[in-house]
């Protein structure tokens, strides 16, 4: 199934409409990709994974009987003599922000079949995201030479670690996976498979620059968790 | 659409509907169904056997895959359940039966028969082989993914059959895995064994949520011309309904089984206390083993309903088609359906009412539980309706819908008493509760299952199951379970705890063992009776009945295809057109007592359809 068309369709008024509209044969989202409609179901079951993990971490923070470590002195940076809380966070949140700024406009370009813009604006977004994965790794090391461990930390609380890797472990899993997608993807737009409709390498489906949506989909969707983590560990 | 596109692809109108689209003359047509939003499916199709049968892309070819592999787990657990029966029946009489042993195999058959049987039975078997059929799909919207998830399928069920060949054996925590015990030294399978449970609930839940993303959006984005949602089977309706609770609920499991996994790899301390074993405190403190139980049971009892809603849906259509009735309050059954997956998100707590919580939460979760018996009685008022004064064709398949009702009426009622607190303190971890899941989701959907085959095996195979055999393997099980799980409640009531591996010179048991032997070998009986249906399946496909076209004088799609079985591409040429929904039987002025849904109502004019 290629591009949908909604010729012919007339949308009806008022709430009964709307009803009527939903009910109706063939799609319930008229005229939004089958791909699109399956991202956003996918990501509403992540962010019940996110959730649980979220919600575990507030539990887990709540009845533990030690003290939970001070997030502004644990992530802070020492640069040019003076503390600085939250320094590299705060740089790889606006790194992650910006890049989903990219990656709106790289759909845009690429609806527009501005071949050559969309793909840069992908690159750019994949080295946003790369970016943003380094200075995880940074971190992560920075913490683990001061002691930090899953099961125990200088600080206070054992949990602190466990679920400080686990959540941003896992919320970079999906950075470090979209990264790659992107990096693919920008190979497709420069290589011209979109504008072709050529068949993808497993899938065997045609092509289309609705893909790109669907993957910026995705990769909002992982800054947008990236928000949650960042206020729930780094300013809680 | 222009003209060109719509020849390749098919969507011309049907020949009784002779006016033009796009002209403005179809306005009065009684005939008239709106064009097609998109293109016709571009589908790959295998052309080596690898390609065809094994790396397949279709969705048919799939479901009977999963239903296969799902059928294989389903004998191992039933395997488990007779070596556990011979233990409670006839202690000591096999030899090798440790404790340690009896404890892997409870576990082994709760987590096989719940996640591995069923609802990779239900949601990727019938849902694989029904939805795009009864949608009029040509396949699912992904079909690469559909395959990728049946193969994450298969490497679950690999990894957990693997279990029972690691040292120490398979995890014997029970199907709860609670924690701490799961994961500490003493519990049978606390090392390899619960590692690769863990993992294979993982690997399981990311092979369903490709599936599952594909049963939904097929459900929703590709349903055929005519086929809006109110004009949909039920069977489509409670697999989408379940599949939408599975996609809500696998993340908690997905959560639980990796903070698991680290701290029985990491020794990090999410689930686990400070523990004192043997004089030495053990490397783990401050963490919340009922945190455990609350993501547990937030899948666990969405789970439930994940087996029970697909089975409420089939066994609707099958009383439909077999009574040669329109099923009783269509849009009833679609909320009641709708209703009970919302409910089933808030009662998760009632599995905890003896874990220790504030008692306020007992009162609520006790009432969110009860209120959900309102949509699920409804559901039975309507089936009974269904075949009131309906014209009852009492074949297998009927049989096997009678015995359902009943059953599950039998497990919704003790359901009850469990739901309340205080009949619920005494009786938990006794074998009422046992009788009562058993009944509820094990026998009462097992039937759905049976009657769901042999209705739909003339549809895969091309043949008709054999009626002698089949009635011999219902009145086998249907007994049989009863005389397995009702004499369970009564040993409930005397307060046998479960779990237990034996019960020695207990007082409790004085009136139970020759009860406990009866069980037995009734277990023993019904279990055997099963392979009834295999030998069956086996004999029909060499020397079974020819089925034809549509043996059942069925109405819904997946019986209009243009051969059966139906080939890749489901519906050959054209895409059905859907003017009604799938319950025209003995509608009043009709030649025949069926009007399959691609019937135009301008050959059904002098008769009084219903408006769907």
């Amino acid at each position: 199934m290629s591009d949908p068309k909604i010729e012919g369709y007339q949308f009806k008024p008022g709430f009964r409409g709307m009803v009527d509209d939903t009910a109706s044969d063939q799609t319930m989202f008229k005229g939004v990709h089958w791909g699109k409609a399956m991202m956003w179901i996918f990501l509403l079951s992540d962010t019940f994974v996110f959730s649980c993990f979220l919600i575990s971490y507030m539990k887990g923070r709540g009845s533990t009987p030690v003290e939970w470590p001070n997030a502004s002195e644990v992530f802070g940076l020492h640069v040019f003599g003076v503390d600085v809380p939250l320094l590299l966070i705060a740089i790889m949140t606006f790194v992650l922000i910006t890049s989903s700024g990219t990656m709106a406009l790289a759909v845009k370009y690429g609806y527009e079949k501005n071949r050559k813009m969309c793909g840069w604006l992908i690159l750019a977004t994949a080295i946003g995201g790369l970016t943003f994965v380094g200075m995880q790794a940074f971190e992560w090391s920075k913490l683990i030479h001061e002691g930090v461990r899953p099961w125990e930390n200088p600080f206070g609380a054992a949990q602190f670690g466990s679920f400080f890797f686990m959540i941003t472990g896992f919320h970079g899993t999906h950075v470090s996976i979209g990264v790659i997608f992107l990096f693919i993807y920008a190979y497709k737009t420069f290589a011209g498979h979109y504008d072709e409709e050529k068949r993808g390498w497993f899938t065997s489906m045609k092509g289309n620059y609705v893909e790109i949506e669907i993957l910026g989909l995705y990769w909002h969707f992982v800054d947008l968790v990236w928000v949650f983590i960042f206020a729930f560990f780094y300013l809680w | 659409m222009s003209d060109e596109l719509e020849n390749k692809s098919g969507y011309q109108a049907q020949s009784s509907e002779t006016v033009n689209e796009y002209s403005g003359s179809a306005v009065g047509d009684v005939d008239y169904v709106r064009p097609a939003e998109v293109s016709d499916q571009d589908l790959y199709h295998g052309h080596s056997f690898i390609t065809k049968w094994v790396f397949c892309q279709d969705a048919k070819v799939i479901g009977v895959q999963y239903f296969l592999t799902a059928v294989f787990t389903g004998i191992v657990g039933l395997i488990l359940s007779w070596l556990m029966r011979l233990q409670l029946g006839f202690p000591g009489l096999a030899g090798f039966m440790t404790a340690e042993h009896y404890y892997q195999f409870v576990t082994m058959h709760g987590m096989i028969m719940v996640v591995y049987f069923l609802t990779a039975l239900f949601l990727g078997g019938f849902g694989n082989y029904l939805i795009p059929l009864m949608v009029g799909a040509r396949d699912m919207v992904f079909p690469y993914v559909n395959m990728i998830s049946f193969w994450m399928f298969f490497v679950a069920v690999a990894v957990l059959m693997a279990s029972f060949f690691v040292p120490g054996g398979p995890t014997g925590s029970g199907w709860t895995l609670y924690p701490p015990q799961a994961i500490l030294e003493g519990t049978p399978g606390s090392g390899a064994g619960i590692l690769l449970m863990l993992i294979s609930l993982s690997l399981f839940v990311i092979g369903f949520t490709m599936g599952g993303l594909n049963y939904l959006i097929t459900v929703l984005q590709a349903r055929t011309r005519g086929m809006t949602l109110m004009r949909m089977p039920l069977t489509v309706w409670g697999i989408f309904t379940a599949t939408v609770l599975a996609m809500l609920a696998f993340p908690a499991l997905l959560v639980s089984s990796i903070m698991m996994t680290l701290d029985k790899v990491l020794e990090t301390s999410f689930f686990m206390p400070t523990i004192i074993k043997a004089g030495e405190v053990l490397g783990y403190g401050g963490g919340s083993p009922i945190l455990f139980q609350h993501l547990f049971w937030f899948f666990g009892h969405p789970e439930v309903y994940i087996v029970a809603l697909p089975a409420f849906g089939i066994v609707s259509d099958l009383i439909s088609v077999h009574s040669r009735k329109n099923i009783f309050g269509y849009r009833m059954m679609v909320w009641a359906i709708v209703g009970i997956g919302a409910l089933s998100f808030f009662v998760w707590a009632h599995h905890m009412y003896v874990s220790g919580m504030n008692p306020w939460f007992g009162f609520f979760f006790a009432t969110t539980t009860l209120i959900i018996a309102v949509p699920t009685a409804m559901k039975v008022y309507n089936w009974i309706l269904t075949l009131w004064r309906g014209n009852i064709r009492i074949n297998t398949v009927m049989l096997w819908c009678l015995g359902f009702i009943v059953t599950f009426v039998n497990g919704g009622i003790t359901g009850i008493f469990l739901g309340n607190v205080s009949v619920d303190v005494p009786l938990s971890d006794t074998y009422f509760v046992v009788a009562h899941f058993h009944m509820v989701m094990g026998i009462a959907p097992l039937m759905v299952i049976m009657g769901a085959v042999y209705h739909w095996f003339p549809l895969v195979a091309g043949r008709i199951l054999d009626e002698g055999l089949g009635k011999w393997h219902f009145w086998i099980t249907f007994l049989g379970a009863y005389s397995i799980y009702f004499p369970m409640h009564y040993l409930g009531f005397i307060g046998v705890p479960r779990r237990y591996f034996e019960m020695y010179d207990s007082p409790y048991m004085t009136s139970g063992v020759g009860l406990n032997e009866f069980i037995s070998l009734a277990a023993f009986i019904v279990g055997a009776a099963q392979f009834i249906l295999i030998y069956n399946i086996i004999k029909t496909l060499k020397t079974g009945k020819l089925a034809g076209k549509n043996p059942w004088q069925a109405n819904s799609l997946e019986w209009q295809t243009s051969t059966v079985p139906p080939e890749h591409g489901n519906f050959g040429e054209k895409l059905p057109v859907v003017h009604r929904w799938p319950y025209d039987f003995s509608v009043p002025g009709a030649k025949d007592d069926f009007i399959p849904q691609t019937v135009p109502p301008s050959e059904v004019i002098d008769t009084e359809v219903e408006k769907t």
